[in-house]
């Protein structure tokens, strides 16, 4: 009895080292995991063709780490240049970067919002949201989480190829402060 | 041993468990694949940011970013449009390897999917 015991308290202090790791390798990114395309339930195993495309691990796993989404920064992917996306494939394309933040949601309960132009820039064009999405205007959208969880505004991306909206400190990112309420009044869009 | 045994199924069950998913942003376009006898496309974004900014194909090609508002047809790809900029044979494949293209399994519907944390937009 006394012997079932000790390997009983034996066998859980070896789980608890086995949770452990886990935890340590999911929390420093060393498992980050991309299913096959064969058992992405999308793709369909039958198909001949899905031997000749690339599997997402292999080009993924390469790249700056994230913890949601595609498992990838893709803004530090360009900035540390893991990747270089094409900007264009019409030689006359003005292509358009605009380094300038905006604070938003200055009255709010939530932290203050930078929006960062140069990050969405760098792979958008000002046309896929001015002005159609958002009114090139500060103070000049209402907006609402409640639309952009359903899709509208930031949620026409954010949510479905850009990073999810459970990520509330990517944008939401400045603490209320006083002196980021004075930065605020002087934002431009 | 036992011991061994209880901390590999531990580990198994963390890996093994996961469910299948797309990835991240994969786009299923059925509005007219399958009605005409074909397996819809998977569109993986993913894929295409790691060679083009979004700007390529929603500013140039004219792709709207609602997934569903674009209206496709294998007519137009041919001609170069849409798809058809790129998929020449000379930036990418071809339109005649038609089943690296349409490649999902059958009954899905149009739609973004994806996993981690969401489903996408209207789906949470």
């Amino acid at each position: 009895m006394e012997r079932a015991w000790q390997r009983a308290r034996s066998a859980s202090r070896y789980l608890w080292i086995a949770v452990l790791v886990l935890n340590a390798a999911l929390a420093a990114d060393v498992i980050r995991h991309w299913p096959p395309l064969r058992q992405d339930g999308v793709h369909d195993p039958k198909n001949p063709g899905l031997k000749l495309l690339q599997e997402p691990h292999e080009a993924l796993s390469k790249l700056p780490p994230n913890d949601a989404g595609n498992l990838v920064d893709w803004i530090r992917a360009i900035d540390g240049g893991h990747i270089n996306p094409r900007t264009n494939i019409k030689p006359e394309t003005n292509v358009r970067v605009l380094d300038r933040d905006v604070l938003l949601n200055l009255r709010g309960s939530t932290p203050i919002v930078r929006f960062p132009h140069r990050a969405h820039t760098l792979w958008l064009d000002c046309s896929n949201c001015h002005d159609a999405l958002f009114k090139p205007v500060a103070g000049a959208n209402k907006l609402s989480m409640e639309a952009m969880l359903q899709g509208e505004q930031c949620g026409v991306c954010h949510g479905a190829v850009a990073f999810p909206l459970t990520e509330c400190n990517r944008c939401h990112s400045v603490p209320r402060t006083k002196d980021a309420a004075a930065r605020g009044e002087g934002s431009r869009p | 041993m036992k011991m061994r045994h209880a901390v590999a199924i531990v580990l198994a069950a963390c890996f093994a468990t996961a469910p299948a998913q797309a990835e991240y942003g994969d786009v299923v376009i059925n509005k007219r694949s399958e009605k005409n006898g074909m397996r819809a496309v998977v569109f993986p974004h993913w894929f295409h940011r790691i060679r083009f900014r979004c700007k390529v194909c929603h500013h140039e090609l004219g792709f709207k970013m609602r997934a569903g508002a674009n209206e496709l047809y294998m007519a137009d790809i041919i001609e170069g449009k849409f798809c058809g900029m790129c998929h020449n044979n000379q930036t990418a494949w071809g339109v005649e390897r038609c089943d690296l293209c349409h490649s999902a399994r059958p009954g899905l519907k149009s739609g973004i999917y994806g996993g981690h944390q969401t489903s996408g937009p209207g789906r949470w």
